[in-house]
This record gives C-alpha cells, sequence and structure tokens, in this order.
C-alpha cells in the first residue's frame, strides 16, 4: 500500500494542476495578509477564500483524476494485492498532495507572516475540507460507471454544501421562527462539513457573535472550547464515512 | 491451470457470460476470439477478479478467485488500454510493480531489452505514444516470469518488428509450459501462436479446440479461413431452422 501512495504523490506533485492551485493559494495569502495590517481580517478574508474554493477545486480535480486512472486501477487490482488497499491507497495519495498544496500555498505565507492559534486553525480547516471532499469524490468515483456523469455529481455536491445548504437552512429557519428551533439549527449545520470548518474559526477568532447567526447559536449552546471539539469531531466523521463507504461499494464493484 | 465452472455474469439485463465452464490447462496457448459483446473481455475480467460473477467458480491453480488476491501472483496482465499517471516515468511505473510484486524477485528482461525500454526510461508517461505504452504493459505481464499469461489484444498497437518480438515471446513461454490466454481480433497476428481456440458469441463458449482439429474438420489451414468457414455453417445452420420454422 506504501508503494502506491509513494508512486501516486509522486505523480500528482509533478502535476500542473496541483502546482498552479499552490501558487495561486500563496498569491491569495500574500496579497491578503500583506496589504492588511489587521491579522485578524486578513485571516477571515482567506478564510471565505478558503471555504469557497477548497472545497470545490479538491472534489473537482479528485474526481477527474480518479477517473482518469481507472484504467491504471485495473493494472493494479490485477497484481496480488488486496482491493480495499488500492483503492485507500489512490486516495491517501490524492488526498496528501492536495492538502500538501494548501499547507504550502496557504500555511506559509500564514507563519511568516502572520504565525498564531488562529492561523494554525485555519491551516487545519483547510486540510480537513481538503480530505472531506476528496474522500466525497472516491465515493462518487466508486458510484459512478461514467466519467460524465461524475463529474456532474461533484459539481452538484460542491454547489450543495457551498450554496444550497445554506438557503435552505435559512429557509427553514424563516419559516419556523415562532419555534425554538435553535438546537435543531446547531444540529443541522453538522451536516454541512463547510459550515462546520465555517463554525471552528469564527470560534477560535473570537468573532463568532459578530459573525451570524450560526457562530452565536454554536457559541451560547456549546462554548468556545466545546464548541471547537464538537465541530471538530464531526468533520473528521465527514472524512471517514464517504471514505468507509466507499471501500464497502468497492469491494463488490465490476470493473 | 484455470478451471471455470458454471460462470453467470449479467449487467442489468444483458448476460454477459451465460453459464460458461471451460478448462484451461497449462502449456497451451488459448485464443479467445468472438464478435463485439460476446464476452471476451468479462471472462477474462471474471479470472483476473475485476469482475464478480453472479453465480459459479473459478480456480486457479486449484486456488478459487473469490475473496482472494494471492493466486493473482501467478498471473501476468497486459490490458487492452494502457493508461498511466501521465507524469509517472517509464522507470518509475516498472519499479512501482516490482515493488508491489515484492515477492518475486526474479526478474524476466527480455522484452524490456528487446523493446530497448532502458534507453528511454526516463520519459514520463504521459509523453509516449499508444503503441510505447503497449511496450510498457507488455513488459509487466512478463517482467515476473509467471505461469499464467492473459493478454488482451496484445498486438493491437504496436509496429511489425515489436510484434513479432513479442509473439516469440510467446512462443518461448508456451514451450516452457505456461498457460497463455490472448484476445485478438487480428487473427493473421495469432497465426502459428496459437494452440487451441475458444470462439464466443452471446456469452457462451461455440467451441474449444485445438487448431490442429479445427483444420481437419474444416479442411482449411488459415485461421481466418477456419473461422469464416465456422461463422458461414452456422449461419447457415440459424437459417435453415428459421426457414423450418416459417414453413
Amino acid at each position: 500500500m506504501k508503494t502506491i501512495v509513494k508512486y501516486v504523490f509522486l505523480d500528482l506533485v509533478r502535476n500542473k494542476t496541483v502546482l498552479v492551485y499552490t501558487l495561486i493559494l500563496a498569491a491569495l495569502s500574500i496579497s491578503v495578509l500583506g496589504f492588511d495590517a489587521n491579522t485578524s481580517k486578513g485571516l477571515l478574508s482567506l478564510m471565505n477564500i478558503s471555504l469557497l474554493f477548497v472545497p470545490i477545486i479538491s472534489i473537482l480535480f479528485a474526481t477527474i483524476y480518479f477517473f482518469n486512472s481507472i484504467e491504471f486501477i485495473e493494472l493494479l487490482l490485477a497484481q496480488p494485492i488486496k482491493r480495499q488497499k488500492v483503492l485507500l491507497a489512490e486516495y491517501i495519495g490524492l488526498a496528501t498532495s492536495l492538502s500538501l498544496a494548501y499547507i504550502v500555498g496557504i500555511g506559509t505565507p500564514l507563519i511568516v507572516l502572520a504565525a498564531g492559534a488562529a492561523s494554525f486553525t485555519l491551516i487545519a480547516t483547510g486540510v480537513l475540507l481538503s480530505l472531506i471532499f476528496s474522500s466525497f469524490a472516491l465515493l462518487i468515483f466508486v458510484l459512478f460507471k461514467d466519467k460524465t456523469r461524475g463529474i456532474g455529481a461533484a459539481i452538484i455536491l460542491s454547489l450543495f454544501f457551498t450554496i444550497l445548504f445554506d438557503g435552505l437552512l435559512m429557509m427553514f429557519i424563516y419559516s419556523f421562527s415562532d419555534y425554538p428551533i435553535d438546537e435543531v439549527v446547531v444540529g443541522i449545520l453538522s451536516f454541512n462539513p463547510i459550515d462546520l470548518a465555517r463554525v471552528l474559526m469564527l470560534l477560535k477568532l473570537d468573532v463568532a457573535v459578530l459573525m451570524g447567526y450560526s457562530g452565536a447559536l454554536f457559541k451560547k449552546f456549546l462554548g468556545s472550547s466545546t464548541g471547537t471539539i464538537y465541530s471538530f469531531s464531526w468533520l473528521l466523521f465527514w472524512v471517514f464515512l464517504p471514505l468507509l463507504l466507499s471501500v464497502r461499494i468497492f469491494k463488490r464493484k465490476d470493473l | 491451470m484455470i478451471s471455470i465452472e458454471h460462470i453467470t455474469k449479467s449487467f442489468g439485463r444483458f448476460k454477459a457470460l451465460d453459464d460458461v465452464s471451460l478448462q484451461l490447462e497449462s502449456g497451451r496457448t488459448i485464443s479467445l476470439l468472438g464478435p463485439n459483446g460476446s464476452g471476451k473481455t468479462t471472462l477474462i475480467k471474471s479470472v483476473l477478479g475485476l469482475v464478480i460473477p453472479e453465480k459459479g467458480e473459478i480456480k486457479v491453480n486449484g486456488q478459487a478467485v473469490r475473496n482472494n488476491w494471492q493466486y493473482r501472483g501467478q498471473i501476468g496482465y497486459m490490458p487492452q488500454i494502457g493508461r498511466y499517471p501521465e507524469n509517472m516515468t517509464i522507470e518509475q511505473v516498472l519499479n512501482m510493480i516490482k515493488e508491489i510484486r515484492h515477492e518475486n524477485t526474479r526478474y524476466d528482461n527480455d522484452l524490456v531489452d528487446g523493446f530497448e525500454l532502458k534507453k528511454i526510461q526516463h520519459k514520463t508517461m504521459r509523453s509516449l505514444s499508444g503503441g510505447m505504452r503497449q511496450k510498457v504493459s507488455a513488459c509487466l505481464a512478463f517482467l515476473f516470469s509467471p505461469d499464467i499469461l492473459i493478454l488482451d489484444e496484445p498486438t493491437a498497437g504496436l509496429d511489425p518488428v515489436s510484434s513479432e518480438l513479442l509473439k516469440e515471446k510467446i512462443m518461448q513461454e508456451q514451450d516452457s509450459g505456461k498457460l497463455i490466454l490472448i484476445t485478438s481480433h487480428v487473427l493473421s497476428d495469432l497465426e502459428g501462436i496459437t494452440s487451441h481456440i475458444i470462439y464466443m458469441q452471446d456469452g457462451k463458449p461455440l467451441f474449444y479446440k485445438s487448431t490442429e482439429e479445427l483444420q481437419e474438420i474444416t479442411g482449411e489451414i488459415r485461421l481466418n479461413k477456419i473461422i469464416a468457414h465456422i461463422i458461414k455453417g452456422q449461419q447457415h445452420n440459424k437459417k435453415g431452422v428459421e426457414h423450418e420454422n416459417h414453413s
């Protein structure tokens, strides 16, 4: 398994898309942190950029990469090695390189220009989002036979989490505003990794109350530290759920 | 040796394999022929464990294929389409498979030398032509001198010289008592190397006979003539049956 991880990683390190992704992240973080003297504001801007771009780029790139590797995966499966190992190795190789791209692109400028606990949280959130959305991409890969449909599903899923989910949540909150739904809303938020990532970051920046409904709710019900642990565990759950499902489905998949 | 017993596999309503039973003995070079969609690739993929049949059992040298992976150490597989990670070099691809099959350290480098891959081993897979990638696939299949070789359209993209080299290698392996399973549409490429022929149609083997036997039955010597002869006879029979049904 280590062998496959190593070679997938070696392949992706030299991939032009990953390189461009890293460079764009680096350029964004250097410019955002460089222009603003207030690091807290800079971190917030970087957070918004990360929440918007990391999920969609991770899931799209990963889906395309997995579908392009299908012939190679077949060749690997014809070797004396377990099915699950091949699939997990492909995932680990890909998720590592996307996380590394984020760490180099956003992390390095952050540590140089604005080292601190909040910066560290932002890096961790970005890495978690990369892992989660690569994991969703893997699930799409084992569920769909066709590359085009797979890419379509990836686009829909990422749009759902970045835009549609919050819209639906807003609708829900407005229509039930006469009832005590605060706890329900906290529960619903756990179903969206992007919202969880936002909450995690806002709690750390201590601007949660200023930054809208979800942050305020988390602060009110769970407090900063419990809220952090709560959202962090849910984020981990979202890494492993699609991953385990993929492995189970892949066991019986025909290639 | 591969024994296939009552294998059935369907994709939706389409029956790709319909109760197929075959005994593939060592020391034979078996050509798997048949029209598109007749189940050749599905049969090969079932042996490799890439496709999981609904019914039946496949054994490779006595080991059941289902829920097993060790048996694949005895098989070398050359896929129809060889696509590799773009930025890997030829050397990396070869090393990767060597590391995966680390129990096997005796390498058969005949094809690597024959195709002169050492000279271009630092080229990335992206920069290679289809035929070059085909050569890499062939090298990977033969590299570990496995007991069983499964070659899916091996000569399709190769130039005549390389194709000849591969055929020589196949014959050499057959003489050393290995089982070689080939699918191909280029019948002239199989001429002289194949000892047995399986003809698949609609998910079933129509016949499984040695080349000599077929030559005797049909009175033809060349492979494409033999196949044409049998197919014609088949269609003739079918029409006869239909005719009888009408009247």
